[in-house]
């Protein structure tokens, strides 16, 4: 069995002076080769400490790591790893098309050079040299160093950070059509959006834990949650809270806040049964919320 | 060895302007600065040979060793700037990396001893091919410690302190090793031979008649390049270490 990623029992802590700060508090994941998975949560939720123990960047107070059946190292030094780190500038005085052939210099059996140039779109600014590009572009390049080597695993931490909407979902296009030639693939992120629209399976966590792990749609009805404001006078609150959707019902002198599991539903029949209702306001709730919602219902139940 | 890589280190060391300027045009400025004033000098300090001569030798010197510690603020800075990380997810090995490292530094160094050959030429300095390439060929072997030591102060220090690192090292380096006066007995003399530079000077005066290493020589210049070598090694691996 070659098996895909599989992490077992992964703790780890950050020293700062003399406070320790876990970063990752006892976690399992094991991905199946070919699967897409997003990797879930707000800022320090530990998606960072976890990607570099999966690259061998970082040792692990505890637990395995294993990739393919083998270590780290080995599967890297296999040349078998794409990786988009967070951070990391690009090496200077090079052009973009010069920096991809060194990178494809350095590994077994990579892709065409001009090809990745054209599939990562930055066949335009190839012979631009790296300390020229906008931040946008220099996403892009270094997307393209981490397809290059041709890899049976593909780890992007936060690709699109700095990119604009447009740039954002011509980055994801591509990363799914590479993504489809069999590739196993591991992204971060913190926009719910991205890993609904591009992951097969969403990892939720939250303060270096495993909140949730499962199908983008169940993720999605756990904290996608909406809210619909609506200045709308003179209403029970034990009506509104009948609607189909609704799952909570707050009310401020005449405006009302319905908070949703469906806010598709909940709005149609607001309307429906109350006409009246104006100012009408649809906002999906911050991820960190829900976070944290999730986490506090998590320990009371624990 | 992966020649795309090698070539793409070579290309950017000849793109980065400062580095070029640094290393190159440094001892060039010094040597008019120093050399050109007491270019009627024919005896200097007792030593036998003129100014410009005992100049060109000595910066000769200075300048490869400048040029090989020049190193250690490209590492430095790439180190900072996070390219390392990304470099460590490659199967590119250390052994690989470095190597290119030091061949860009062999490069900027002969092309430094080039081009104070040329500036002596200009001062009057008349020297024999072969006994420039006598010359050049001990230094090339001189700067083996020195490449070991940029590697080494390159993951030893952050970007921003680097400079002032290898600058203040130099200095002293240079001053004990001779490229300014010479050295012929007392305290600095004897912790002078004690050090590589002072040998890579010793190596630069062989275009002028000097005896070249001795069994000293080559003991020092041996150990120092043993000492830094294993240095280097353990700085590089706590770097990187995989896990």
């Amino acid at each position: 069995m070659a098996g895909g990623i599989e992490l077992r029992g992964l703790v780890k802590s950050y020293r700062t002076g003399d406070t320790v700060v876990p970063a990752v508090r006892g976690i399992d994941i094991s991905i199946e080769p070919r699967e897409t998975v997003a990797l879930l949560g707000p800022n320090g939720a530990g998606k960072s400490t976890t990607i570099d123990a999966i690259l061998g960047l970082t040792k692990p107070d505890e637990g395995t790591v294993s990739l393919f059946g083998q270590e780290p190292s080995a599967v890297i030094e296999g040349g078998r790893v794409g990786a988009m780190l967070q951070t990391g500038a690009l090496l200077r005085d090079l052009t973009v098309r010069e920096l991809v052939q060194m990178m494809a210099s350095l590994f077994p059996s990579p892709l065409d050079v001009e090809d990745v140039l054209e599939l990562t779109g930055t066949g335009a600014i190839a012979s631009q040299l790296t300390q020229k590009l906008s931040g946008g572009q220099t996403q892009r390049v270094r997307f393209a160093l981490a397809v290059v080597p041709d890899p049976e695993l593909l780890v992007l931490d936060e690709p699109t950070v700095g990119m604009d909407v447009e740039a954002r979902h011509a980055f994801w296009t591509t990363m799914r059509d590479f993504a489809e030639r069999g590739r196993t693939v591991l992204f971060a992120t913190h926009y719910l959006e991205e890993a609904d629209a591009y992951a097969d399976r969403i990892v939720l966590m939250a303060r270096g834990s495993i909140v949730a792990d499962g199908p983008p749609t169940e993720i999605k009805a756990m904290v996608g949650s909406r809210t619909i404001r609506a200045t709308l006078p003179n209403v029970p609150t034990s009506e509104l809270e009948r609607l189909p959707g609704v799952t909570a019902v707050e009310l401020h002198g005449e405006s009302v806040v319905l908070v949703c599991s469906d806010s598709d539903r909940a709005i149609r029949a607001l309307l429906e049964r109350f006409p009246a209702a104006r100012d009408l306001e649809i906002t999906g709730a911050g991820l960190e919320q829900a976070f944290l919602q999730l986490t506090g219902e998590e320990q009371l139940a624990a | 060895m992966n020649r795309t890589y090698v070539r793409c280190e070579l290309l950017r060391t000849v793109r980065n302007r400062r580095y070029v300027v640094f290393a190159l045009g440094f001892p060039i400025v010094l040597y008019f600065l120093i050399a050109g004033p007491n270019k009627n000098e024919d005896n200097l300090a007792g030593s036998g040979l003129s100014a410009p001569l005992y100049y060109m030798v000595g910066l000769a010197s200075f300048g490869a060793m400048n040029a090989m510690l020049a190193i250690a603020g490209r590492i430095a800075t790439e180190r900072t700037a996070g390219w390392n990380r990304q470099l460590r997810l490659t199967p590119l090995t250390g052994r690989d990396y470095f190597r290119a490292k030091i061949l860009t530094g062999y490069m900027t160094a002969v092309a430094a001893l080039l081009l104070l050959f040329v500036a002596g030429s200009a001062l009057g300095v008349r020297l024999d091919t072969g006994d420039w390439l006598k010359m050049t060929g001990l230094i090339l072997v001189g700067l083996v410690p020195f490449g070991a030591l940029a590697i080494w102060l390159g993951h030893l220090v952050t970007a921003d302190a680097v400079g002032p690192a290898v600058g203040g090292l130099v200095a002293v380096l240079a001053v004990l090793g001779g490229v300014w006066f010479p050295l012929k007995s007392g305290a600095l003399y004897h912790i002078g031979r004690a050090l590589p530079s002072y040998w890579l000077v010793q190596a630069s005066h062989v275009a002028v008649g000097g005896q070249g290493w001795g069994k000293t020589g080559w003991l020092v210049v041996a150990g120092w390049s043993i000492a830094l070598s294993i240095l280097a090694r353990r700085a590089y691996q706590r770097d990187t270490a995989r896990v």
